[in-house]
């Protein structure tokens, strides 16, 4: 419940940034809302944004390009949040629209059923409503803020993502998907397009997970 | 196509990606494998994200104050220090050094 709440506030606190910069790339106050209310995934916001800042509406099709390739890891997300969330098809459209880094996270660093479910819904709805807050309250403030960097939030937001990767760190195969994963993330950045990365990260953890590589064996036949 | 025409679709298409998850049968769950691969996406996803937001900005390596404080935050988790204190420390510590035209 702490790490879920703690999480909500601090991603919630970059809402403001979004709006300003939202804002400042040529959107108007509802747009942003939009984009905040139904995308509704930081990353795929900000890479649309910054697009638009950078092209406008001739950067279109790369704005999509971008926003849907960053979203893709949402795919993998809902794939590994599924047996948590249970049946229903009203709660799975919710699970759904609330299914991204930080709700996944949390959740699935909880030791049982029961946390996780909860840590999901209380993570995924205090972002929703938070990040809706303040990305409206950044929309109007505008550039008032100016540069989030000064203030080290951008150190805070990778600092966050550590904290939710610390505690699968146990076990010698997570630690090797964990650096390798970092590794090729960073190098492949300055050669393929936005949200590719992240990709390629996945592919190492299904290439080390399919071929048991580092593990323990435990399932061996003997 | 219009400003509010890209908003929609590009919204639509993430929300899309998001549902499309929950259409997998959870059976498939069940087998160890699936279950060992999901747990290191999670790990592997986690961890590109910090390095992409400590060492990269727009498409470039970058190395700045980010990475100092990042390295401070790995220290205070392996102390077991509170999550909010460790991000409060690390944005922080990116923050004073910026101040002081260190590392930028």
């Amino acid at each position: 419940m702490r790490s879920a709440l703690s999480v909500a506030i601090a991603v919630s606190a970059y809402g403001v940034s979004f709006g300003a910069l939202s804002v400042a790339a040529g959107l108007d106050v509802w747009q942003t809302c939009v984009l905040s209310l139904l995308m509704f995934s930081g990353g795929s916001q900000f890479a649309l944004i910054g697009l638009v800042a950078s092209g406008g509406l001739s950067a279109a099709p790369a704005a999509i390009a971008a926003s849907a390739l960053l979203g893709s890891r949402n795919t993998l997300y809902s794939i590994r949040m599924s047996p948590i969330i249970g049946p229903g098809f009203f709660k799975r459209v919710a699970a759904g629209w609330i299914t991204i880094d930080e709700s996944t996270a949390v959740s699935t660093v909880q030791p049982d059923l029961q946390s996780q479910r909860l840590g999901f819904w209380v993570t995924g709805i205090g972002i929703f409503v938070g990040w809706n807050l303040t990305s409206l309250a950044g929309a109007l403030l505008g550039n008032l803020l100016g540069d989030v960097r000064q203030y080290g939030l951008d150190a805070a937001a990778a600092a966050a993502f550590l904290g939710l990767v610390w505690p699968r760190l146990k076990q010698l195969q997570p630690v090797v998907v964990a650096v390798a994963a970092a590794v090729v993330a960073a190098v492949v950045t300055p050669w393929v397009p936005p949200g590719i990365p992240i990709i390629a990260a996945a592919v190492v953890a299904l290439v080390i997970g399919v071929t048991d590589w580092f593990g323990k064996n435990e399932e061996m036949i003997w | 196509m219009t400003l509010w025409t890209l908003i929609i679709v590009a919204s639509l298409i993430v929300l899309v990606e998001k549902l499309a998850g929950y259409l997998v049968p959870p059976a498939f769950f069940e087998k160890t494998a699936p279950r060992r691969v999901s747990g290191l996406l999670t790990v592997a996803l986690l961890s590109a994200l910090v390095a992409v937001n400590t060492v990269t900005t727009n498409q470039q390596i970058v190395l700045d104050a980010r990475l100092p404080a990042i390295a401070l935050a790995c220290v205070l988790f392996a102390l077991r220090v509170p999550f909010i204190v460790v991000l409060i420390a690390a944005a922080l510590c990116a923050a004073l050094l910026r101040l002081a035209g260190l590392g930028v």
